[in-house]
């Protein structure tokens, strides 16, 4: 058996690494390279320019801005969606009233069709959210100017997504809303998984619901909050927010450049402009970025692991 | 169970036995980082080979026929967008072309995706041999221009044109086809196909409703929008969250108002263009008309669609497009609606140009790399196109202009058609045509229209400001390096 352990091990590992080297980590090498010449994309000659991206990068103002963007969607997005999943799975499978001769634990009246309305936009595209929320934010005839005018609030009649100062917030709002969902039903899985008499414990020692909340289901929780924590801040590093921004948005990543992200500024200069290298060099620094949030979550988050 | 404690046992077990958990991960970080090859190897991935003049497709007999020497029996690819303009005039086309030359196969697809499916081919060296490079997934011209990607179309130009041997096609194109082809030098990249009357839209009926005609100054403007607000009616409305829409009718009343050297002036990014008293006096026009209230309310959140529906359904009289607004726009627009368009209003007599000064240019632009087997042929393909015959069957279909100057006479022309077509026999020479959107597209579209006009036009700016921004903006243009320029001939 000894002699034969490494065939062995290799032959398993041979062909999933391999795949792994050739679509991940390869690709990720390549842009790197990709960073230091001047390819256009367009063409398949390029040369060498050294650190001239890097440099430039340095000094693009628009740069500057799509990281502070995506800094705040990474930190923010998570916080907010994280923050009301808890609550809302708190509030279905732990936080109902104590009924006569039901069990001991329970969520509000009525969650399990709360659960199917949360998860709900779970099952649509990103790409049909965002669209919908584009007619839903029209300030001329969109459901929410509609409704604002409905209740006579014809005065306040925000131009949402054409407000350089609304419209961050407005594409945020619609992440947290089609991402909620997904946590509440992870939450929920998790938190059923508590035993139920640590709960009753806790109640006979006289714990509201919001001490149950943090001093039983929270602590219960962690690692299921931390991987959603990463997962969150990953989406809205990446796919999520590019979407968002390049469907929903003035220009897309206006009006005056209030909603550019990095993965929109990549796209940009890469399919738009024919700067292929320079928009690898974005990548990289969006490499950075996603690593360095990854990391400071890990680290952050790092508790004692508790056993129950 | 799953606890921390757990796992360390495990590993200990597994230690016991021979590969721990760690020496497993040690040696497969080791085994992922001889996998990493070495940087020549890397040289030659996505970007692929360069291509060379092997197996280009050998020139045929140059006849009457056959002026561009097309190899008859060679394969033809065509690429087209499948967009507004759809894809069935290029097929009759192509039919044209396989009934020419019986032995050569074409090889036609549209597709929207145009830059996600011809990317990689030019990357590798193997582009089509005809290409109409639209949409919005646009290769950007200036960068396969400066690679020297593009064939220069000349041959084509100066062959004898499909229905007359005498006269060159050339000759035979609507003014300024042919310029827009240029970058630098008298080389011709690219053939325009479409042709596209930019100006201000609006609806006949309404107009008469307010018993007014189209107004041919901004004090005449200012009235009619004072008298359609009383009524109920916005002045204007554009696409908001693409602002670059608003130059189609503020560029030519620049040039109206200033001359054509102003807009020339800021094509080729000089020095404080932007500070010309003309184009002073327009941003204020326009930025008068957000501070009156004429614009129609929430319009710097709709985008092109919605603005052109509140439009159709007659909320706002005037709107900054250009001619595909009637195809695009055809189910919302109303059957008596009676669409026209018009040059844009000026602001006094003293204006340098006459009224009927008109922004007009080419849409599809179609190009034939340099790298195609069958150039001669892609060329072929667009000689037909540019026939008589081929062009009236374009506008017929798609309600548009062609860069054939002429092809509307025996055809019943749908409103808009028919008044473009009116308004471009106003302009007669005065049609003006700014290159800033086709040489400097990000300038032009989110720096200059949505950062610049988009938030003036919003009322968080001033002209003043707007004009400074946007000087800076095209300063910076002119500074960047990574950026090619280009200047009017």
């Amino acid at each position: 058996m000894q002699h034969g352990k490494y065939r062995f091990i290799v032959g398993f590992l041979a062909v999933p690494l391999g795949l792994y080297a050739l679509f991940v980590i390869w690709p990720f090498i390549q842009s790197i390279y990709y960073s230091f010449t001047d390819w256009t994309g367009l063409s398949p000659e390029f040369s060498m320019i050294g650190f001239s991206n890097y440099e430039r990068l340095l000094d693009d103002d628009v740069f500057w801005k799509s990281l502070q963007h995506s800094v705040l969607f990474a930190v923010l997005v998570p916080l907010v969606t994280l923050g009301l999943a808890l609550f809302f799975a708190f509030m279905l499978n732990v936080g109902g009233r104590r009924r006569r001769g039901g069990p001991v634990i329970s969520g509000v009246r009525g969650s399990s069709f709360y659960k199917i309305v949360y998860f709900f936009p779970q099952v649509l595209s990103i790409a049909i959210v965002a669209l919908l929320f584009a007619f839903a934010y029209n300030p001329d005839s969109g459901a929410i100017n509609s409704l604002l005018r409905a209740v006579g609030l014809d005065g306040v009649q925000p131009l949402w997504l054409g407000d350089p100062n609304l419209a961050l917030w407005c594409v945020m709002a619609v992440i947290v809303w089609s991402t909620v969902g997904f946590f509440v039903v992870l939450f929920s899985a998790g938190m059923a998984s508590i035993p139920a008499d640590l709960y009753e414990a806790a109640l006979l020692d006289g714990a509201g619901r919001a001490t149950t909340f943090f001093k039983v289901t929270l602590p219960l929780l962690w690692d299921t909050v931390q991987s959603g924590w990463v997962y969150m801040g990953i989406l809205a590093l990446g796919a999520e927010s590019f979407a968002v921004v390049q469907i929903m948005t003035t220009g897309p990543g206006g009006p005056d450049y209030s909603t550019t992200v990095m993965v929109l500024y990549v796209y940009q200069k890469a399919f738009r402009d024919g700067q292929a290298a320079y928009a690898t060099t974005i990548g990289v620094a969006l490499l950075v970025v996603t690593l360095a949030f990854a990391a400071l979550v890990m680290k952050l988050g790092r508790r004692e692991r508790l056993e129950y | 169970m799953g606890s921390s404690t757990a796992a360390h046992d495990g590993a200990d077990r597994h230690g016991a036995l021979g590969v721990g958990r760690r020496d497993l991960i040690k040696r497969s970080a080791a085994l992922g980082l001889i996998s990493v090859p070495t940087m020549g190897f890397l040289s030659a991935c996505a970007s692929g080979g360069g291509g060379d003049d092997e197996g280009k497709a050998k020139a045929g007999k140059k006849t009457a026929k056959n002026p561009l020497a097309v190899n008859d029996s060679a394969q033809l690819e065509f690429v087209l967008f499948d967009g507004g303009f759809g894809k069935e005039y290029a097929e009759d086309a192509v039919k044209v072309y396989e009934k020419n030359f019986p032995d050569a196969t074409v090889k036609f697809s549209a597709t929207q995706k145009i830059q996600s499916t011809l990317q990689p081919r030019f990357n590798q060296g193997t582009p089509p041999d005809l290409i109409d490079n639209s949409g919005a997934e646009q290769m950007d011209m200036g960068v396969l221009v400066g690679k020297d990607q593009l064939a220069d179309l000349t041959p084509l130009l100066d062959a004898p044109s499909y229905d007359d041997p005498n006269k060159k096609v050339r000759d035979t194109l609507r003014p300024g086809i042919v310029e827009m082809g240029q970058f630098d030098g008298d080389k011709v990249w690219i053939l325009y196909y479409a042709y596209t009357v930019y100006g201000v839209w609006y609806s006949q009926k309404a107009l008469d409703s307010l018993d007014e005609q189209y107004p041919e100054t901004w004090d005449q403007m200012l009235a009619v929008c004072a008298k359609a607000k009383k009524k109920g009616m916005a002045g204007w409305t554009y696409a908001g969250k693409y602002p670059y829409y608003i130059p189609f009718s503020l560029y030519p009343m620049i040039a109206k108002v200033g001359g054509r050297e102003v807009l020339d002036a800021i094509d080729n990014l000089e020095p404080n263009a932007w500070k010309h008293p003309a184009v002073k006096a327009c941003f204020e026009a326009y930025y008068e008309l957000q501070q009156k209230g004429y614009v129609l309310q929430g319009t710097p959140g709709l985008d092109h669609i919605q603005s052109q529906t509140a439009w159709a359904e007659g909320k706002a009289l005037f709107l900054p497009n250009g001619s595909w607004v009637e195809n695009e726009s055809a189910k919302v627009i109303p059957d008596d609606f009676a669409l026209a368009v018009s040059a844009p209003s000026g602001l006094d007599g003293s204006d340098k140009l006459p009224f009927g000064t008109i922004w007009a240019s080419g849409g599809e632009p179609f190009i034939v790399p340099a790298k195609a087997k069958n150039g001669a042929g892609g060329m072929e393909q667009l000689r037909i196109m540019l026939s008589e015959a081929s062009s009236k069957n374009f506008t017929g279909k798609v309600k548009s202009l062609t860069a054939y100057n002429g092809g509307t006479d025996g055809i019943t022309l749908t409103p808009g058609l028919e008044s473009g077509v009116a308004a471009l026999d106003k302009a007669g020479d005065n049609v003006v045509n700014p290159r800033i959107q086709d040489w400097y597209v990000a300038l032009q579209k989110e720096k200059i229209g949505v950062a610049g006009l988009g938030e003036m036009m919003a009322g968080r700016i001033t002209p003043a400001e707007a004009i400074k921004k946007i000087q800076g903006f095209a300063d910076e243009a002119a500074k960047d390096d990574s950026i090619k320029h280009y200047k009017h001939q």
